[in-house]
C-alpha cells in the first residue's frame, strides 16, 4: 500500500482563521443544505419504500375514501363527493407525510453519520433545513399523485391548471410547517420507531378530526368547532376553493371556514417562526455531549 | 508556527451528571508529532478527544488545536482537524464514493475537487474495488479505513484517532498501523487514543496515561519504561537438590547465584520465589547470557531458565494504575496462585511510583 506515493497531506497550512463574511457564509450554508439534501435523496432512492407514504398511500387513500364513501355522503351546498375528497386527500396525506421527517432525523441522530456532520464545518441548521426540503419533495410528489389519481378516477377541478397549483402550493407549505414540527419529535424521542409512533398519535386525530372526510354539518358540535378551527381543515378547504370544488365548510360562520388560505398560512408561519428556532436548539441539546 | 504546539490541553474538566469523566487532563502534541494516550476503558480518553474535536464544550479549562480555541473558535477548529471515532461515521445507504464525496462537499472542496480526492483516497485505502457498494455490505476493516479517508478528506493538518483499531482482527490492525505510519511519515498531527500499549510504543512519539480523568503518567515509552527499571535477566534455578536439603538447599543455591552473577548486574540482585528466581538488572549485550549460564554453572549452580525481561508499556502501566484494565487484571489476579511469572518478575501491588527498595521481594546488597 506504501508503494504509491500519495498526497494525502499536502495543504498543511492552517486555514484563515477570518470570520467569512455574512454573503459567503449563506452561500456556504445553501451549498451544505444542497448536498445534504441530495444525500437524503440518494437514500430514498436506495430503499424506496421509504417513500411510500408518498407514492403508494396516497393512490390507496384515494382509491378506498372515494370509493367507500361516495355512494353514502352527500355533500352540504351540492357537488359530487369525489369532488369534495380531493382536497381532503390532499390534506390528509399531507399531513401524515410530515412523519417523514421525524423519523428520518431520528435514523440519522441513532447512526454515527451524525458524528461526522458535526465535525465538519457546517451549521446544524444545514442538517434540520437539508432533512425539511427533502421531506417538501415528497410531500409535493405526494400531492401530485394524489392529483394525478383523482383525475383518473374522474375528478375535474373547478379552475384551471392555475388553480391546482396554488392548491397543492399552499397545501405543501403548511406540510413543509409540519416538517418543523416533526422534526421537534423526532429531536426529543430515542429511537425511529418511537419516532414513528408519536408521529402517528399525534398526526393521525389531527389529520381526521377534521373536514378532510367529512362536511362539518355532519359532525356533532364540540367536534365541529374542534374540526372548523383545526388548520388540516383549513388545509383541505383551501384546496376545494383553489381546486374550484364545493367547499361545505364555506357555509360555516367561523372564520378559518370562511377565509382558509389566510388562516393556513397565518398557521404555517406560526409553526415555522416556532418549531424552526425550536428543532435547531435540541439537536444542539442532543449533540452537546 | 512551527514551535508552536498543535494541540495543548490545559486542564480540561467534563462531569456528565455525577460523573466526572475527565478530571484535570493537559498534554500538548508539538507539530508533526504524534501523541498517545494510554488508559483503560472509562479512563477519559474519548471524552478529552470529544473535547479536543469541539464535539462537547468543556466544563473546566482550555485547549487550543491548530493554534485555535477549541470554544471560542469551534468552527475553525473543525476546518483544521480530521477526526476518526471508535464506531464508524459513515453513512450506510450511501456507498464509498459518495460518502467520500458528501464529506468533501461540506468541507468545502467543490464537487469536482471532493470527486478526485474520494478517487485518490479510496486507491490508497484498496478500496476501489468497493466503492460502488453501499456501506452497509461493508466488512469491520473497510469500514475502518473508509471512516479513516473520510476523516483525511479535507487534508487536515491534526488528525484526532480514537482508538483506532479496537475491534479489529490482526490483520486489520497491522494494515491499520501502517496508514497511520504513512500518515505520521507525511507530517499530520496526530492524537490517538488507545487501551493497547503495543500500540501506543509502535506508533506514539510520546506517551499520556490517564486514569480516571486524570493524567498520571506523561513521557516517551522509553522515559516511562525507565520509571519500571531497565533490562532484567531472570533466572530460575534448578531445584533437584530440594528434596535433599529443601529451603536450607534452595538458600544456598541462592546465595551463591547471587554471588556469582553480581558482576553482571547493572544494581542489586534479587531473589524471589523461595530463592529459585533471581532477578538480575543488566545493561543487555551480547553474550551475557552465556556468561551468566556459565558463572553460575562455575559456583554448581544448575539453571533451569534463563530469560530477559524488558519491561513494556504494560509494566509501565500497571505500576502507575494498579491494574486497570479489565481483561489484564484477571490476568493478573490469576497470577500469584500460578507460582512464578518469569516475565512478570516484578511485583506490583498497584502504589504509583513506589521506590524500588519497598518492593515485597528481599533485596540482596551486592
Amino acid at each position: 500500500m506504501s508503494t504509491m506515493t500519495i498526497d494525502l497531506h499536502s495543504g498543511a497550512e492552517v486555514p484563515a482563521t477570518g470570520v467569512p463574511g455574512a454573503a459567503a457564509r449563506f452561500t456556504d450554508w445553501c451549498y451544505d443544505v444542497w448536498s445534504l439534501t441530495r444525500r437524503n435523496l440518494i437514500h430514498v432512492w436506495r430503499e424506496p419504500a421509504q417513500l411510500s407514504d408518498a407514492t403508494f398511500q396516497p393512490v390507496l387513500f384515494t382509491l378506498l375514501f372515494i370509493g367507500l364513501f361516495g355512494g353514502a355522503m352527500s355533500i352540504p351546498g351540492g357537488g359530487s363527493y369525489k369532488g369534495f375528497a380531493i382536497g381532503g386527500l390532499v390534506a390528509m396525506n399531507l399531513t401524515t407525510a410530515a412523519m417523514g421527517t421525524a423519523v428520518g432525523l431520528s435514523s440519522d441522530l441513532t447512526s454515527g453519520v451524525i458524528d461526522r456532520f458535526r465535525t465538519l464545518p457546517i451549521a446544524r441548521s444545514a442538517i434540520l433545513t437539508s432533512r425539511t426540503i427533502s421531506d417538501l419533495l415528497a410531500s409535493t410528489l405526494a400531492a401530485t399523485i394524489v392529483i394525478a389519481t383523482g383525475l383518473a378516477i374522474g375528478w375535474r377541478p373547478g379552475t384551471g391548471v392555475g388553480g391546482v397549483i396554488a392548491g397543492i402550493a399552499v397545501a405543501v407549505a403548511f406540510s413543509y410547517a409540519l416538517s418543523w414540527f416533526c422534526a421537534c419529535l423526532g429531536l426529543l424521542v430515542r429511537d425511529p420507531e418511537s419516532a414513528q409512533a408519536i408521529g402517528m398519535v399525534i398526526l393521525f386525530p389531527v389529520a381526521f378530526v377534521s373536514t378532510c372526510f367529512v362536511p362539518p354539518q355532519g359532525l356533532t358540535p364540540w367536534l365541529r368547532t374542534v374540526a372548523n378551527w383545526n388548520p388540516v381543515s383549513a388545509m383541505a378547504g383551501a384546496c376545494r376553493d383553489l381546486f374550484g370544488n364545493t367547499n361545505p365548510a364555506a357555509l360555516q360562520h367561523t372564520f378559518p371556514a370562511q377565509h382558509p388560505v389566510p388562516y393556513l398560512l397565518a398557521w404555517t408561519v406560526a409553526i415555522i417562526v416556532v418549531c424552526a428556532p425550536l428543532a435547531s436548539h435540541l439537536l444542539r441539546r442532543r449533540t452537546a455531549d | 508556527m512551527s514551535t508552536a504546539p498543535m494541540i495543548e490541553a490545559f486542564g480540561l474538566r467534563k462531569r456528565y451528571g455525577d460523573h466526572l469523566a475527565v478530571d484535570d487532563v493537559t498534554l500538548e502534541v508539538p507539530e508533526g508529532k504524534v501523541l498517545g494516550v494510554l488508559g483503560p476503558n472509562g479512563a477519559g480518553k474519548s471524552t478529552t478527544v470529544r473535547m479536543l474535536t469541539t464535539m462537547t464544550a468543556p466544563d473546566g479549562g482550555s485547549g487550543r488545536v491548530a493554534g485555535l480555541d477549541i470554544v471560542a473558535q469551534a468552527r475553525q477548529v473543525r476546518r483544521s482537524i480530521g477526526v476518526t471515532g471508535q464506531d464508524a461515521t459513515l453513512d450506510e445507504q450511501l456507498t464509498g464514493t459518495q460518502n467520500l464525496v458528501l464529506v468533501g462537499e461540506l468541507a468545502k472542496l467543490g464537487r469536482r475537487q471532493a470527486r478526485l480526492r474520494a478517487d485518490e483516497l479510496l486507491a490508497h485505502f484498496e478500496l476501489t474495488d468497493a466503492a460502488g457498494r453501499i456501506v452497509k455490505t461493508y466488512s469491520g476493516g473497510m469500514r475502518r479505513r473508509l471512516d479513516l479517508a473520510a476523516s483525511l478528506v479535507a487534508r487536515p493538518p491534526v488528525l484526532f484517532l480514537d482508538e483506532p483499531t479496537t475491534g479489529l482482527d490482526p490483520a486489520g490492525r497491522q494494515r491499520m498501523w501502517q496508514i497511520i505510519a504513512d500518515l505520521v511519515a507525511d507530517g499530520t498531527t496526530l492524537l490517538l487514543t488507545t487501551q493497547y500499549l503495543d500500540e501506543a510504543d509502535a506508533l506514539a512519539d510520546s506517551i499520556t496515561v490517564i486514569d480516571h480523568g486524570r493524567v498520571i503518567a506523561q513521557g516517551t515509552a522509553a522515559q516511562l519504561k525507565d520509571r519500571i527499571g531497565g533490562d532484567s535477566l531472570v533466572v530460575t534455578l534448578a531445584d533437584a537438590d530440594a528434596d535433599a536439603d529443601g529451603d536450607a538447599g534452595a538458600d544456598a543455591d541462592a546465595d551463591a547465584g547471587v554471588e556469582a552473577v553480581g558482576r553482571f548486574a547493572a544494581g542489586p540482585v534479587r531473589t524471589d520465589d523461595g530463592g529459585r528466581t533471581l532477578v538480575v538488572p543488566v545493561v543487555a549485550r551480547r553474550a551475557l547470557t552465556t556468561d551468566v549460564v556459565r558463572s553460575l554453572d562455575a559456583v554448581g549452580v544448575a539453571v533451569d531458565h534463563v530469560e530477559i525481561h524488558r519491561p513494556s508499556l504494560d509494566d509501565v502501566f500497571f505500576a502507575l494504575t494498579g491494574g486497570g484494565t479489565g481483561a489484564a487484571t484477571g490476568d493478573r489476579a490469576a497470577g500469584p496462585a500460578d507460582g512464578p511469572r518469569p516475565d512478570h518478575p516484578f511485583d506490583r501491588d498497584g502504589v504509583v511510583d513506589r521506590p524500588r527498595a519497598n518492593r515485597r521481594v528481599e533485596e540482596v546488597p551486592v
